[in-house]
C-alpha cells in the first residue's frame, strides 16, 4: 500500500502544487465571497500562472468528485471519489491525519508551519504564499483586501467652484432668523441657578497640600465647659512590670510548669498576655508580633466596651473587725486539754456531770455506760446493757445519788452507789419506798381493770399507759439490783433522749415516734405516773428541756422551739429558729436566753424577752452542730460539731433589759479526731468550775480546763 | 398617675439600635462618629430599669451622648461623601471623565479642629489623654505602605511623633524609660500630668488580617489631629515655633559646610533628632518661685518632701550633662537620642548611617561608646564602651551607674521597670535593694560572700535545731510513759513545719537567738496545750518502742515571739468569726487579694532562690 502511495504522490506532485495553491486560493475566495471578483478582475493575484492554461472545465471536477459532503467521510479510505475513468482519486499525501507527536515535530522542524492550513475540499495541506497573508491581516484589521484599492475617495464631492444658480430654489426657514426659545430657557435656568448659587463657578484652587493646619485652639478663651457630667475618661492601660522586661530578673522567667499553663490557658485568662523572655543583649530583641493586635484591641475597648464608674472601696481591713473584748480579759475560760478518759470501744453518745462536779457519767454504742471521777480520769464502774446505750444523764439534786440510762426503748434509773455512802443508801431506801407504793397502786388499778374490763378493754387497747414501770427489789437477791438497777421504764418506741427537772422529781423522754403526739413522755419518780403531755405537735422532736425555774417546756422540733407552760397546759411561744434541722438545745441558767445548734452549722442565740427570731446566728462551724451547752455560773456557752472543734463562747446575759447579750467566741478546742465523719458528739461543763468535758466519736472523752 | 418608665434611668439611656435609628446613620458611620466624638456606650446601674422591664443583653449609650451626636456638623458631611461616592460611581460607569473631574475636585472634606477643643475643653484635658494617642501615633509611625494603611496617615504620623519627640528634648519632660519586649515605654510629665506610652521596636510589623484598619485609621484621624495641636500648644509654651524651624537650616555658613540641599533634607533632620530649633526669644527663663514659709509642720514636712523631690528632678534633667555618647550602627537610633538627650547628653553616630551627626567617632571627647555587639577592632581608650541598657538604667535610678556590669559581652543586671512602685509591691529583686542601698550610700563589701557565709551559717544553725528538737521530742516520749501529766517538751519539732512557710529564714533565726537567751519564760502558757499532741504521738509511737526507762529532762525551749504570734493569730480568726455578714464578703475579698499577693511574692522568692543555688552550685562545679 504504501509503495502505491508514495507513486502516485509522485505522479500528482507536479499537478499538486498548482492545484494546491489554486485550492487554498479558492476556500480563502470562498470565505471572502464578495471580494473574489475584485481578485480575479485585478489579476494580481497568482499572476504568475495563466488561469487559461488549463481550460477544460473538467480539471476543477477532478480535484473534488465527491460532491459538498464532509470530508470526514473518507477519512478510512485512501481515496476521495473517482475519476471520469472510474479510477480512484487519491488522496494528496499530507491528507492523511496525523498524531500529536508528528504534529509537533512539524512544528519545531517545518519553518513554514505557522502558514499551512488544510485544504477542507482535498484535506490536503496547502501552504500561503505572502500575499495570502498580506491579504488575511488586511481583512482582520477590517480593510480592504487589496492593497492597491483606494479606501477612502477623497474626490470632492461638491465641486469648489461656485455656482451661479443655487442647486434648490427653496428659501430659508424662518426658524434660522429667529433666536432659539428652548435655548433660551436653558440659559434662562442657567442664569438662575448662578445666581441662586447652586452652579458655582469653578474656581482653580490653589495647590493645597492634605497636611491639615494646626493653630493654637486652647489659645485665649480657655473657658472650661464641660460637655456634661457623665464623663467618664477610659481607665488607662496598666504600667509594665518587670516581667515585661527585655532582660528582666531569672525570677520572673516562667518555669516549666507555668509555662505549660500559660499556654493551655485560654488568652482572656491569662494573667499576662505574653510570654517574658530573657535576652542577652538588645540587639537580639525581636519586634513583639502581637503589637499590633493589642493597640486594635485597645482602641476597641475605647469605643465598644460599656462604661462604669465603679467606686473603690479604700478599706482597712482592720476596720471591719467588730471591736471586742479580748479574750484573755474574759477568762476564765477552758483552753487546755488536761485529760482524756479512755475506755470506751464505740462512739460515745453522751455525757452528764454529777451536780457536785465529782463524777462523769458517759454513754457509748458499745452498749456501756461508764461511770469515771474527774480529777483522776479513772473509771469507777461500768454498766452493761442490752443495746446501744444512747443517753445517761445524773438526776440533777445532790440528795440523790441516781442516773437514768436510755437504751432501745428502755429507760433505767440506776444508783451507781459511789461516793457518800449514807447518800446512796437513802437513795436506796428512798426508791423501796416508791416501789411499794408503786405496787399498792397497781394493784388497786388492776382491781379497777378487772371491774370495769369489759368496757376498757378496746380504750386500752387503743390507749396504751405510755410506759410500764418495773422495780428491782433488794430481796429477791436480784442481780440487776446488785448491779445498782433500780426502775426499768419500758416504752413503746425507742427512747431518743432524757432530760431532767432540775427539781429531779420529773423527767421527759423524747421516742423516737414518728406519730409525734406520743414523742415526748414525761414521768414523775414520785408517784411513778407516765404522761403523754401533748394531745397533738407538729414537727419531730429533736430534744425537750425544763426551765430551770419555771413550769416551762421547751420543746425543740425541726424548725421551731416551742415553749409550754406546764402549769397552764398552754404554747407561750413558737421560736422561729430559720435552721433547717435543729439538732440540739440548752437554756440558759437565767431563763430568758436559749441557744440551739444546728445540723446546717448554725448556732442561734434567742433572747425570749426580744423576739421570736434569733438574736444572733453564729456560723462558725464548719460542719454539724451535735450540741450546745451553758455553764452553770460562768457567762461560757459551747458547741461541738462534726469538724472535731469545740467552740467556747462568752455570753454575757445583763440584768439590765436595755442591754443585749454580749457574744464573744473565746477559744477553738481542738482534739477529737474525726472518724466516720463524725467528730464530737457531746459537750457538757463542769457545774462549778470553768471546764468543758466533750465526747468524741474516737472513744474518748477530754477535759478542758483552764 | 405616673406611668413606669417614662423617666429616671429608663430616658436617661437608649439602646444602640434606637441611637442608630435615631441619627438615621449606618452602623459604620455611626462608630467612626462615636470613635471621632468620643462617645462610648455606658453599663446601667439598674439595667433592668433601663430596658423596661424586660431582660437582655443591649448596649447602651446616654440618651444625652446622642442628642449631642444629632447635632454634630460632620453627620451632613458623612451624608455628602455618601452622595459624593454615588456620583463618582455613576460618573465612572458612564465613563464621563469631564464629570470625574469636576466631581474629583468637589470632593467633600470635613475639619474635626472643633471635635478636638470640644473633647478637650483645656490644654491639661488632652495631656490626660495622650497616652492611648502616643501609642498607636508611634505605632503608625512604624507602619509600612499597604493597601489598608494609606501612606498619607503614616507620614503625618511620623511627623507628629518627631515633633513631640522633639518638643520633649528641649523642654526636658521626660521621666522614665524602659526597654521591654514589646517596646520602649517611656514616660512623660507635661503639665503635671504623667503621659506614658510605648514605641514599637523598629522592625518589620507584619498587619495581622483579623485587625480591622479603618477602626484603627479613625482613630489615628482624630489623635493625629490632637496630637498637632497638643504639639503646637507645647511648643509655644517652651517657645519654639510651630512647625518646627531647625536652626540649621537657617544658618548659611552651616549649610555650606554641610553641603547639602536642607530643603530637601529637612524632613530627614528633624528624624535625627539631633538639632536645634529655632526660639522665638531666647531669653524664657523660668522664674523661681518664691518660698513661702508654711506655719503648720505638717505642712512644712510636705513642702521639705516637695523640695526634695524638686532636687531629685533637676538632677533628673542634667543626668547627662557633660557626657558626650556615641551610638554604634546597631544601636536603635530614635529611642537613645531621645533619652540621652532629654537628659542634656550630646550624642553621634556614624556620619553613614543617617544625617544629623554631629561629631565622628574618634572624637577624643567622647566618653561613652554604646555599643551591642561584642567589642572587636580599634578601640578609644579614653572613653568608656557600654552596653545600651545602661543609659536607661542611668536614667531610672537617677544615677550615674557604674559601667563594671555593662561593659560589651558582659553579662547584663537585669533591667527592672522603673513603673513598679517600691514601697508597694511586695517582692523587690535582689538587684533592686542593691540598688536603693547604693542609693543611701550603703557599701557592701563583697556582698557575695558574705550571703553566702550567712546562708551556711543558716543551714548548719537550722539542722542543729532541728537535731535537737528530734532528740528533746524523743525524750518527752520517754516521759510520757512514767506520768501522764508530765508537760514538758520542746515544741520546736512539731512547729517547724509551719514555722518555715510562715516566716522567712531570717526571722527563723532571729527567733532562735531569743529562745536561746530565755528559754523558759512562758512555758506556763504553753504547757496546757502539750498534752493533746503528746498523746497522739505516744498512741502512734507505741507499737514501736515501749520504753520504761528514766531520761534526763531537757529545758524545754520555748518561743516567745512564736508563742505571742500564734495568740494573736487565733485571736484575730476568732474575731473575724463574729464580722458580721455584710462585712464579711468585703473583708475576705480583701483578704484573698492580700493572700494572693503574698503567694505570688513568696513564689517569687522561692524562684529567686532556686537560681541562685543553681547558680552557685554552677561556680563550684567550675572551680572544682
Amino acid at each position: 500500500m504504501d509503495k502505491v502511495k508514495v507513486k502516485t504522490q509522485k505522479r500528482k506532485s507536479k499537478h499538486e502544487s498548482t492545484s494546491i495553491s489554486e485550492n487554498s486560493e479558492k476556500t480563502l475566495t470562498k470565505n471572502t465571497e464578495p471580494l473574489s471578483t475584485s481578485l480575479n478582475s485585478n489579476g494580481s493575484f497568482l499572476s504568475s500562472q495563466n488561469e487559461y492554461d488549463i481550460d477544460t472545465s473538467d480539471e476543477e471536477d477532478l480535484r473534488n468528485t465527491i460532491g459538498n459532503v464532509p470530508l470526514k467521510w473518507y477519512d478510512d479510505y485512501d481515496h476521495i471519489g473517482y475519476n471520469l475513468d472510474g479510477e480512484k482519486i487519491a488522496k494528496p499525501a499530507d491528507a492523511k491525519r496525523s498524531d500529536e507527536l508528528d504534529q509537533f515535530l512539524d512544528k519545531m522542524e517545518n519553518p513554514d508551519y505557522w502558514r499551512t492550513v488544510r485544504d477542507s475540499q482535498t484535506g490536503g495541506k496547502v501552504v500561503l504564499s505572502d500575499e495570502d497573508i498580506e491579504i488575511i491581516k488586511r481583512l482582520t484589521t477590517s480593510k480592504y483586501a487589496n492593497k492597491d484599492v483606494e479606501e477612502f475617495d477623497t474626490s470632492s464631492f461638491f465641486t469648489q467652484d461656485e455656482m451661479k444658480m443655487p442647486l434648490s430654489g427653496r428659501p430659508e426657514h424662518k426658524r434660522s432668523f429667529i433666536p432659539s426659545n428652548w435655548e433660551r430657557l436653558q440659559v434662562g435656568k442657567y442664569v438662575h441657578a448662578i445666581k441662586m448659587g447652586w452652579i458655582k463657578p469653578q474656581i482653580k484652587k490653589e495647590e493645597e497640600d492634605d497636611q491639615p493646619k494646626f493653630y493654637d485652639i486652647w489659645g485665649k478663651d480657655d473657658n472650661d465647659q464641660r460637655k456634661h457630667l457623665h464623663h467618664l475618661p477610659a481607665p488607662k492601660c496598666p504600667l509594665p512590670d518587670n516581667y515585661e522586661s527585655y532582660n528582666p530578673p531569672p525570677e520572673y522567667l516562667f518555669d516549666d510548669e507555668e509555662k505549660e499553663k500559660w499556654q493551655n490557658q485560654e488568652p482572656e485568662d491569662r494573667r499576662i498576655n505574653f510570654m517574658p523572655k530573657k535576652f542577652p543583649s538588645l540587639r537580639l530583641v525581636p519586634g513583639y508580633e502581637h503589637f499590633i493586635k493589642e493597640r486594635f484591641e485597645r482602641c476597641l475597648d475605647m469605643y465598644l466596651a460599656p462604661r462604669q464608674r465603679k467606686m473603690r472601696v479604700q478599706v482597712d481591713p482592720q476596720d471591719l473587725l467588730p471591736k471586742l473584748p479580748k479574750p484573755r480579759d474574759l477568762q476564765p475560760f477552758p483552753t487546755t486539754l488536761s485529760i482524756t478518759f479512755k475506755g470506751h470501744k464505740s462512739t460515745i453518745t453522751s455525757i452528764s456531770v454529777h451536780p457536785t462536779g465529782q463524777w462523769l457519767l458517759s454513754s457509748s454504742n458499745d452498749k456501756t455506760v461508764k461511770c469515771w471521777e474527774v480529777s483522776t480520769g479513772r473509771c469507777i464502774n461500768t454498766w452493761t446493757f442490752e443495746s446501744k446505750t444512747v443517753n445517761c444523764s445524773w438526776v440533777p439534786v445532790q440528795n440523790l445519788c441516781l442516773f437514768s440510762v436510755a437504751y432501745d426503748n428502755i429507760v433505767m434509773i440506776v444508783n451507781p452507789k459511789c461516793g457518800d455512802k449514807v447518800l446512796s443508801s437513802n437513795t436506796d431506801s428512798k426508791l423501796a419506798d416508791y416501789s411499794s407504793l408503786h405496787e399498792q397502786n397497781d394493784n388497786s388499778a388492776k382491781g379497777n381493770e378487772s371491774d370495769d374490763e369489759s368496757e376498757d378493754k378496746k380504750k386500752s387497747e387503743t390507749k396504751k399507759p405510755p410506759c410500764t414501770w418495773k422495780f428491782f427489789h433488794d430481796k429477791k437477791n436480784d442481780p440487776n439490783f446488785k448491779a445498782g438497777f433500780r426502775i426499768q421504764l419500758t416504752h413503746q418506741k425507742p427512747v431518743k433522749n432524757v432530760s431532767w427537772h432540775p427539781k429531779g422529781d420529773y423527767f421527759a423522754t423524747v421516742l423516737d415516734d414518728k406519730n409525734s403526739n406520743s414523742a415526748v413522755i414525761m414521768h414523775q419518780l414520785s408517784k411513778q405516773k407516765s404522761v403523754r403531755p401533748f394531745a397533738k405537735m407538729n414537727g419531730i422532736v429533736q430534744q425537750v428541756v425544763f426551765h430551770p425555774f419555771k413550769p416551762l417546756l421547751f420543746v425543740a422540733t425541726q424548725r421551731y422551739v416551742k415553749v409550754y407552760d406546764l402549769a397552764k397546759q398552754l404554747l407561750v411561744k413558737k421560736l422561729l429558729t430559720n435552721v433547717k434541722w435543729v439538732s440540739s438545745l440548752d437554756v440558759h441558767p437565767g431563763g430568758d436566753n436559749l441557744i440551739i445548734g444546728s445540723y446546717d452549722n448554725r448556732l442561734s442565740w434567742f433572747d425570749l424577752d426580744l423576739s421570736t427570731k434569733p438574736y444572733k446566728t453564729l456560723k462558725h462551724h464548719k460542719k454539724a452542730i451535735r450540741a450546745v451547752a451553758y455553764h452553770k455560773k460562768y457567762p461560757l456557752f459551747a458547741s461541738c460539731s462534726d469538724d472535731g472543734t469545740a467552740i467556747v463562747s462568752h455570753g454575757m446575759v445583763y440584768d439590765d433589759l436595755m442591754q443585749n447579750a454580749l457574744i464573744v467566741p473565746l477559744k477553738i478546742l481542738r482534739g477529737h479526731e474525726i472518724t466516720k465523719s463524725i467528730g464530737v458528739t457531746c459537750c457538757k461543763f463542769h457545774p462549778t468550775q470553768p471546764w468543758l468535758f466533750t465526747s468524741g466519736a474516737d472513744k474518748t472523752i477530754r477535759l478542758y480546763s483552764n | 398617675m405616673k406611668k413606669k418608665f417614662e423617666s429616671g434611668a429608663a430616658t436617661a439611656f437608649i439602646p444602640r439600635n434606637q441611637a442608630i435609628k435615631k441619627l438615621q446613620l449606618t452602623i459604620a458611620d455611626f462608630r467612626r462618629l462615636c470613635i471621632l466624638k468620643g462617645v462610648f456606650p455606658v453599663e446601667p446601674k439598674n439595667k433592668k430599669k433601663v430596658n423596661k422591664g424586660k431582660s437582655g443583653n443591649r448596649t447602651y449609650y446616654y440618651a444625652k451622648d446622642i442628642n449631642y451626636l444629632a447635632n454634630e456638623p460632620i453627620i451632613n458631611k458623612f451624608r455628602d461623601f455618601k452622595v459624593y461616592v454615588k456620583r463618582l460611581k455613576r460618573a465612572k460607569g458612564r465613563r464621563d471623565i469631564k464629570a470625574l473631574g469636576r466631581l474629583r475636585s468637589n470632593k467633600p472634606t470635613y475639619k474635626i479642629d472643633h471635635i478636638v477643643k470640644e473633647r478637650y475643653p483645656t490644654f491639661t484635658d488632652a495631656v490626660r489623654d495622650l497616652d492611648d494617642c502616643l501609642s498607636l501615633i508611634f505605632l503608625f509611625a512604624v507602619l509600612p505602605k499597604s493597601k489598608r494603611v494609606y501612606v498619607e496617615k503614616v507620614h503625618l504620623a511620623k511627623r507628629l511623633s518627631l515633633e513631640f519627640m522633639h518638643y520633649l528634648i528641649s523642654s526636658k519632660s521626660l521621666r522614665k524609660c524602659f526597654i521591654s519586649i514589646k517596646g520602649y515605654y517611656f514616660q512623660a510629665e507635661i503639665k503635671g500630668q504623667k503621659v506614658t506610652w510605648i514605641m514599637p521596636h523598629k522592625l518589620a510589623y507584619q498587619c495581622p488580617d483579623d485587625v480591622d484598619f479603618r477602626i484603627m485609621s479613625t482613630f489615628v484621624e482624630f489623635y493625629s489631629i490632637m496630637l498637632g495641636f497638643v504639639n503646637y500648644k507645647s511648643y509655644q509654651d517652651i517657645g519654639l515655633i510651630y512647625p518646627p524651624k531647625l536652626s540649621i537650616t537657617h544658618d548659611p555658613s552651616k549649610l555650606k559646610e554641610e553641603n547639602v540641599d536642607l530643603n530637601d533634607f529637612n524632613d530627614e533632620y528633624l528624624a535625627s533628632l539631633n538639632c536645634d530649633f529655632i526660639k522665638i526669644n531666647e531669653s524664657q527663663d523660668e522664674s523661681q518661685g518664691d518660698e513661702f514659709p508654711l506655719a503648720d509642720e505638717e505642712n512644712q514636712e510636705m513642702l521639705e518632701k516637695a523640695k526634695l523631690e524638686e532636687e531629685n528632678l533637676n538632677k533628673l534633667k542634667v543626668l547627662f550633662k557633660g557626657l558626650k555618647f556615641f551610638l554604634n550602627r546597631e544601636v536603635p537610633r530614635e529611642p537613645f537620642v531621645l533619652a540621652i538627650r532629654s537628659f542634656s547628653g550630646e550624642v553621634s553616630w556614624d556620619k553613614t548611617t543617617a544625617l544629623g551627626a554631629t561629631y565622628p567617632e574618634d572624637d577624643s571627647s567622647i566618653t561613652h561608646h554604646i555599643i551591642d555587639r561584642p567589642l572587636v577592632g580599634k578601640t578609644h581608650l579614653n572613653r568608656v564602651y557600654i552596653q545600651p541598657q545602661w543609659v536607661f538604667d542611668c536614667i531610672n535610678e537617677n544615677m550615674i551607674l557604674p559601667v563594671d556590669d555593662y561593659l560589651p559581652g558582659a553579662v547584663l543586671p537585669p533591667h527592672l521597670s522603673p513603673f513598679v512602685d517600691v514601697t508597694d509591691h511586695g517582692y523587690i529583686p535582689p538587684e533592686k535593694q542593691k540598688l536603693i542601698k547604693m542609693k543611701l550610700g550603703i557599701t557592701e563589701e563583697e556582698p557575695e560572700k558574705n550571703e553566702a557565709k550567712e546562708e551556711e551559717k543558716k543551714i548548719e544553725k537550722k539542722t542543729e535545731n532541728k537535731k535537737n528538737a528530734q532528740k528533746s521530742e524523743e525524750k518527752k516520749l520517754v516521759k510520757k510513759e512514767e506520768t501522764k501529766l508530765v508537760k514538758k517538751k520542746a515544741k520546736k519539732g512539731s512547729e517547724s513545719d509551719e514555722e518555715s512557710e510562715e516566716d522567712s529564714e531570717e526571722e527563723e533565726i532571729n527567733d532562735m537567738k531569743v529562745d536561746l537567751d530565755t528559754p523558759d519564760e512562758d512555758e506556763s502558757e504553753e504547757e496546757e496545750e502539750e498534752p493533746v499532741e503528746e498523746l497522739e504521738d505516744t498512741k502512734k509511737d507505741k507499737n514501736k518502742k515501749p520504753i520504761i526507762a528514766v531520761v534526763k529532762a531537757q529545758p524545754k525551749v520555748e518561743n516567745v515571739n512564736m508563742m505571742l504570734k500564734k495568740q494573736a493569730d487565733e485571736e484575730k480568726k476568732l474575731t473575724e468569726m463574729m464580722i458580721p455578714k455584710k462585712n464579711k464578703r468585703l473583708y475576705d475579698k480583701i483578704m484573698k487579694s492580700k493572700k494572693k499577693k503574698n503567694q505570688e511574692v513568696e513564689k517569687l522568692k522561692e524562684k529567686r532562690k532556686i537560681y541562685d543555688e543553681s547558680v552557685k552550685n554552677t561556680k563550684q562545679k567550675k572551680v572544682k
